[in-house]
């Protein structure tokens, strides 16, 4: 017994590490590729021998000094990720915790509102949201791509599940004590609900860093792309723009990748979200 | 208390202010859920209206002419019928692969037979994390045409000659699952695991004393007690198909030859937004809406009436 067992483990341990090593290969390989010569990349794309000896950080070095509008991506995604995880957190965290603890006329009907869009592709909207940008002149601005974001049905789910297992004798004795309905929302429970905010700003600010197709349709000058909109520029037959392609695919997922390793068990709540009650 | 509520009721009606309005308990909740309400009334019940009037229209610059169904006529053709298929076979592709290979990978990374569970889960996660672009950039370099491209090596071990990957309706589709694989792989793993959580050790236990291995196990125990985490990552799974361009926009952001990675989502885009007939590009979403609405509610049925079936 003991010693089947043991071929059991060795053999799954192996099947599983095989995997791993698949799903990060890729990863590997980019930064790998970041170090090669980007004419010699483009010849041969990503091969099983590396030429060891042409390995260099001259593609780092062209896009920190004279990258074109890379820095400009970088810096709009960072401002468009940022006021989405500040406005959404706050937005869907006040109509979670209302729909959780308040007994309102309505409250039932706007709950099933929010899985009935939840439940709603977001791309089905896109051409009349676009006509509806184009209406409201907001075409080529941050707000055209926050906007759609800023009320997120999965986060007003989320926040509500967290809010219903809030202690409720604190609301009673705060309203003893002559506070307000926002402050006992703002001074009280929001804090107790820091868990849940960590877990949304994850999800929030990693679903728009990462968005594309909406970024792609309302944004319209090069100088207000953000990152994968204007990675996908680069993506040309002719490769010219191969430097800044790869490295800059690395310099995209690094920041997220090290966040994970800091803060990994946000990263999965926040990821696995409609499994907890699954 | 009664009392009190009464007074201060009075003294707002004779001195009714909007500081007052605002604190009433009445009003609270629904200045809390107000965000929700706008955002409701103004980026879905209205585009999704819109999106239906749109459908019945020509929309140019300044001039909106109704054509009644000649949207929806018009669909009717072998472009949409290539994209409905195509994204059909990635559905169930992605489906099948994404539902099967998790959960048996989640039961061995939660069962006592693997070392390491916690690093080899975070690796597997880290995929999720990447924009689906990139990893698309890297997946071009892979599989490239060239002889002495990854993906061309590694078929030549087996004897297969080299092939252009992103020139071949098999191949094409391949790329697209392979990418979408990778991507959700762990992320669904993770779902199987919170399912595996759920189910009592002492079944197992109790199954291991009348002598059940571990292939019996997983059929009559791990498999039934997963159903409901099953039945969700299926459902996302489908929804998240039906939805997808950008796995097909990395290979061919320009179109593809044949239209080989063409999908509903990318014919709504490329009408819409490259051909700019907003009018028609409504219509093929109205006609997405239905899909994902009639798989819906087979979904929701089939899974009811399994559960009266048990």
């Amino acid at each position: 017994m003991l010693a089947r067992d043991k071929l059991l483990t060795t053999i799954v341990t192996v099947v599983i590490a095989l995997v791993a090593i698949l799903a990060l290969f890729p990863l590997f390989s980019l930064m790998l590729s970041s170090l090669r010569p980007s004419s010699e990349l483009m010849r041969n794309g990503i091969t099983l021998s590396v030429p060891f000896d042409q390995l260099n950080l001259n593609n780092y070095t062209y896009i920190f000094t004279e990258a074109g509008n890379y820095w400009s991506w970088y810096m709009n995604s960072i401002i468009i990720s940022a006021a989405t995880i500040i406005l959404c957190l706050f937005f869907s965290s006040m109509v979670g915790y209302a729909l959780a603890v308040y007994n309102f006329k309505g409250n039932r009907f706007i709950f099933i509102l929010v899985l009935l869009i939840l439940m709603v592709p977001f791309e089905i909207l896109m051409l009349p949201l676009y006509q509806l940008m184009i209406g409201l002149q907001m075409i080529d601005t941050y707000l055209a791509v926050i906007l759609p974001m800023m009320v997120a049905p999965i986060a007003v789910f989320f926040f509500r599940q967290y809010a219903s297992g809030l202690p409720k004798d604190l609301m009673e004795s705060a309203r003893m004590d002559g506070c307000t309905e926002y402050g006992i929302f703002f001074r009280i429970m929001a804090p107790l609900m820091l868990p849940s905010f960590a877990a949304m700003a994850i999800l929030q600010g990693l679903s728009s860093w990462n968005n594309f197709l909406w970024p792609l349709v309302v944004l319209r000058s090069n100088t207000m792309f953000t990152l994968p909109v204007g990675l996908a520029t680069l993506l040309t037959p002719y490769g010219n723009n191969y430097d800044i392609l790869i490295a800059g695919s690395v310099m995209t997922i690094l920041p997220v990748v090290i966040l994970f390793l800091f803060f990994q068990r946000y990263f999965i709540e926040g990821l696995t979200v409609g499994g907890v009650k699954g | 208390m009664i009392e009190r509520t009464a007074s201060t009721a009075e003294s707002r009606r004779s001195k009714w202010s909007l500081k007052d309005f605002f604190l009433s308990k009445k009003v609270v909740p629904y200045v809390f859920v107000s965000p929700f309400i706008i955002s409701f009334l103004l980026l879905f019940l209205y585009p999704l209206i819109n999106g239906v009037v749109m459908s019945f229209q020509t929309i140019l610059p300044g001039q909106t002419t109704f054509i009644g169904m000649r949207n929806y006529e018009r669909i009717l053709n072998p472009t949409f019928f290539k994209a409905l298929s195509n994204t059909t076979v990635y559905v169930v592709l992605t489906t099948v692969i994404l539902t099967i290979l998790p959960m048996v990978l989640a039961t061995m990374l939660n069962s006592k037979f693997v070392r390491f569970s916690n690093v080899f889960r975070a690796s597997l996660f880290i995929p999720a994390l990447t924009s689906t672009i990139v990893a698309g950039v890297v997946f071009r370099l892979m599989f490239g045409e060239s002889e002495s491209s990854l993906a061309n090596t590694v078929v030549g071990f087996f004897g297969v000659e080299p092939m252009e990957w992103k020139f071949g309706a098999a191949t094409g589709m391949f790329l697209m699952v392979l990418l979408c694989t990778w991507k959700w792989l762990g992320v669904n793993i993770l779902y199987f695991m919170a399912g595996l959580a759920n189910v009592p050790k002492e079944l197992y236990e109790a199954a291991e004393m009348d002598g059940a291995g571990i292939l019996n196990k997983f059929r009559h125990i791990t498999l039934p007690m997963l159903k409901p985490i099953t039945v969700y990552v299926v459902t996302i799974t489908i929804i998240g198909g039906f939805r997808m361009y950008e796995e097909s926009y990395v290979f061919w952001p320009e179109g593809s030859p044949g239209n080989i990675g063409l999908t509903i989502v990318g014919y709504i885009y490329q009408q819409g937004f490259r051909m700019n007939d907003l009018g028609f590009g409504a219509a093929i979403g109205v006609v997405l809406m239905l899909i994902i609405f009639i798989i819906s509610i087979l979904q929701l049925s089939l899974s009811g009436t399994l559960k009266k079936g048990e």
